[in-house]
């Protein structure tokens, strides 16, 4: 036995981190308060993308302080909004097939994203079970404090979740596939013995091309 | 007296002048090695589509196509893919020119339910203006992409059990080709190992019906595969195509070209470098030293843009059973050249192109293929090489994959092959493994490249040649741990391996030559009172000549 592990965002679908929450920030209760969040925000967005330029895991802290105030019920139902009106539309046509096809290899399929678990196991859902491992929001007195649990998920700690949960379930990582797009999870394609890059970006084409890593657009249907 | 194409050397003969994958190169063979040439090409149909017309009216085995159709009916065609003719052919190709006249004549019996799927097995798919190309605009346009279509070995919602040999081997085929009415097949029958019951039962069927016959075991007893009667692949392909055949109601038109590769301006190619005029040989010079100066791109753009230009020497339609024997007897005429006797070491080049790396880079898997598997297959009767003999090949084996056509081939030779040469173990141990690989299968189903059994199939065709053969030794290889991966040894030119070849022992070597591309087969038989000839599978010679084919 084996697990294949996915990266999410530009991997399985066109949408990114930025996507569920914009959303998120639009649909406040009122058009005014998601005028002044959206606002904050955008006062924000210079911040975050020198953050994104220097550390993944800085700009997941950033982005996610969005939620600050947000009530634990209303994030069940927002990350249900979010996957349905964001997620869904922007899956990757091949998608489906590839993770079928894991399953079919008898692995387990595992989403290793920076995107939020309640968000995320949507998704899972929607492939027919996986499991995830993803961000998730401190919570108080049913709150989110807009701040996220250790471990943030992002760029290498996703290579050490990835060796934690094989080695939990007693699985050889060289058996392992993992799947990612952008060239910040090499960390995450390395420690498997079986790395793919999908829809990837120029710098990730090039290292699969030379190291001889299989490299495929889920852009185009099976 | 020799055959006009076998050719024995003197003291003063010219260097003979081989393929090392894209380049040209002169090499020197003692005096008395034979070289089998090409035979001429034949002379082609003067009207291949009165031939084609002729063909589907007057069928064999079979009702004419026009009397098995009905309006309203549901009909699957199936074509070849790319792996035939190589190169590709100048246009129209000949499925072009049977689909013109099979759709005509549909058209005219009120069939309008009709879809063309390209037969590719668990080869590549073929890109849309490969496609075009094999089927001329017309078509192309009128049926792509919802009429016209690659099979797909992995779509499990469009594969469909149509029965089970005696064996318990379980036949899975193409959904729509197998629930048509009508099931046409247009095949262009390149090679004799190709055709007649694969073209169903392997062109269109799943990677779990593959498995009962691309293996080791079915391999090494094919003697040679190029030979149907001597066959043990055909022999088992013809068990899954009987089930097949019983299954649905199928019409085949199977057609075969000359040997035509070059254009009249390369076509000295082929010929005795003795016999070239003053002008020929300098354009022999002139290749071979334009392909040892030009980066290897450019060289390959080189090969790539001259289609061939093959002229269409028969065509046969009926019962696939009765259609296909005429069509190998063609093949046969046209590549067959006899050859008394086998020798100690075979000489060959190894050219830039094999059935399965069109428009991409002969990787060193493939140069396996090619030396172990069709080059040494490339006979009847008897392997040109005796047991335990030299096969010298001239190769750069350059560490270099079509990233994207061969995916799957990088880890095979990087990863398994460091482990492990025995293709039983190669089977037993990874093949599977492979065969599901989850990315390997998403490249092969949505992207271009070749399905991740497809390079253990492809060692497993070098499977008879390398229990025949004692040795193999590369001239020109570019590097050293290639060679050594395959099993081979390396030499720098062809005096030293001819040396190594000898063993140290002080004997004169029967050496015979290959002179390849295009295509020749050597027609082997044994002195009388020589003793048997000792091949690969059975062990114990198996030895028919001429007309006893299948």
């Amino acid at each position: 036995m084996a697990a294949c592990y996915f990266d999410v965002d530009g991997t399985l679908v066109s949408s990114n981190l930025v996507h569920p929450t914009l959303y998120y920030l639009m649909n406040q209760g009122t058009p005014l308060q998601s005028a002044l969040k959206l606002g904050r925000a955008l006062l924000d967005s210079p911040r975050l993308m020198v953050a994104e330029m220097v550390d993944r895991r800085t700009f997941n802290e950033m982005l996610f302080s969005s939620y600050a105030g947000t009530s634990e019920d209303r994030m069940v139902l927002l990350a249900q909004e979010a996957f349905d009106n964001v997620m869904r539309p922007s899956l990757y046509p091949g998608a489906r097939s590839l993770v079928e096809k894991s399953r079919a290899a008898g692995h387990d399929v595992v989403l290793v994203s920076g995107a939020l678990e309640c968000v995320l196991e949507r998704l899972a859902e929607h492939f027919g079970g996986a499991e995830v491992i993803g961000n998730r929001l401190e919570m108080k007195d049913g709150i989110a404090t807009g701040k996220l649990l250790k471990p943030v998920v992002a760029g290498p700690e996703k290579a050490r979740l990835i060796r934690e949960h094989a080695a939990a379930r007693g699985y050889d990582l060289a058996d392992c596939f993992a799947f990612s797009d952008s060239y910040s999870d090499v960390p995450m394609l390395s420690v498997v013995g079986h790395p793919a890059a999908v829809n990837p970006d120029k710098r990730l084409s090039w290292l699969a091309k030379a190291y001889g890593w299989p490299s495929f657009d889920l852009s185009r249907a099976a | 007296m020799n055959h006009p194409s076998l050719v024995t050397l003197e003291r003063d003969s010219a260097p003979r002048v081989l393929f090392s994958g894209d380049r040209l190169v002169e090499v020197d063979l003692p005096a008395g090695t034979r070289v089998i040439y090409p035979k001429p090409p034949m002379t082609p149909l003067r009207d291949p589509d009165a031939a084609i017309r002729y063909a589907i009216n007057h069928p064999i085995g079979s009702d004419p196509l026009y009397a098995k159709l009905k309006p309203g009916m549901r009909v699957a065609i199936a074509i070849d893919d790319i792996s035939v003719p190589l190169p590709p052919m100048k246009r129209p190709d000949v499925r072009e020119r049977i689909l013109t006249i099979v759709l005509e004549m549909l058209a005219d019996h009120g069939v309008s339910d009709i879809e063309i799927i390209v037969a590719t097995g668990i080869h590549r798919r073929m890109k849309p203006n490969e496609i075009r190309w094999v089927v001329g605009d017309k078509i192309f346009d009128e049926f792509f992409p919802d009429r016209l279509y690659n099979h797909d070995a992995e779509d499990k919602d469009n594969l469909v059990e149509v029965g089970t040999t005696p064996h318990g081997e379980v036949l899975e085929l193409n959904r729509r080709a197998a629930e048509s009415d009508l099931l046409i097949y247009v095949n262009l029958n390149f090679v004799p190992m190709n055709g007649g019951m694969k073209s169903v039962a392997v062109g269109l069927c799943s990677y779990k019906s593959l498995r009962p016959h691309h293996n080791p075991h079915t391999i090494a007893k094919s003697d040679s595969y190029m030979d149907p009667g001597g066959s043990q692949l055909a022999r088992d392909i013809e068990r899954m195509g009987k089930v097949a055949h019983k299954a649905l109601n199928i019409f085949t038109i199977e057609a075969t070209v000359n040997n035509q590769m070059f254009d009249k301006s390369l076509d000295f190619l082929m010929k005795n470098e003795d016999e070239l005029s003053g002008r020929e040989k300098a354009l022999l010079k002139g290749l071979v030293m334009t392909t040892a100066r030009l980066p290897q791109p450019a060289r390959q753009a080189i090969f790539d843009k001259f289609p061939a230009p093959y002229g269409m020497t028969s065509v046969f339609a009926g019962a696939t059973a009765e259609v296909h024997p005429r069509i190998i007897e063609k093949n046969f005429e046209q590549y067959a050249v006899p050859i008394e006797g086998q020798a100690d070491v075979l000489v060959t080049g190894i050219p830039f192109i094999s059935p399965y790396n069109v428009h991409a880079f002969l990787n060193p898997l493939l140069v396996q293929v090619l030396a172990q598997g069709y080059l040494f297959n490339m006979y009847r009767g008897a392997p040109l090489v005796k047991k335990g003999g030299t096969l010298i090949i001239t190769h750069p084996c350059t560490d270099k994959f079509d990233h994207e056509q061969h995916a799957p081939y990088i880890d095979f030779v990087h990863r398994l092959l460091p482990e492990t040469r025995d293709s039983n173990q190669l089977r037993e141990r990874y093949e599977e493994k492979f065969a599901k690989d989850p990315a390997l299968i998403q490249m092969f189903r949505s992207g271009y490249a070749y399905h991740p059994a497809h390079p253990f199939f492809m060692w497993y065709w070098g499977e008879n040649g390398r229990q025949h053969i004692g040795r193999v030794i590369v001239v020109g290889a570019d590097n050293e741990y290639i060679p050594k991966l395959l099993g081979y040894e390396t030499s720098p030119n062809m005096e030293d391996a001819l040396y190594k070849a000898k063993n140290g022992q002080n004997k004169t070597l029967d050496i015979t030559c290959l002179h390849v591309p295009p295509i020749v087969m050597g027609d082997v038989t044994l002195p009388a009172g020589s003793g048997p000839a000792l091949s690969a599978g059975n062990g114990n010679g198996h030895h028919h000549g001429h007309g006893s084919h299948g």
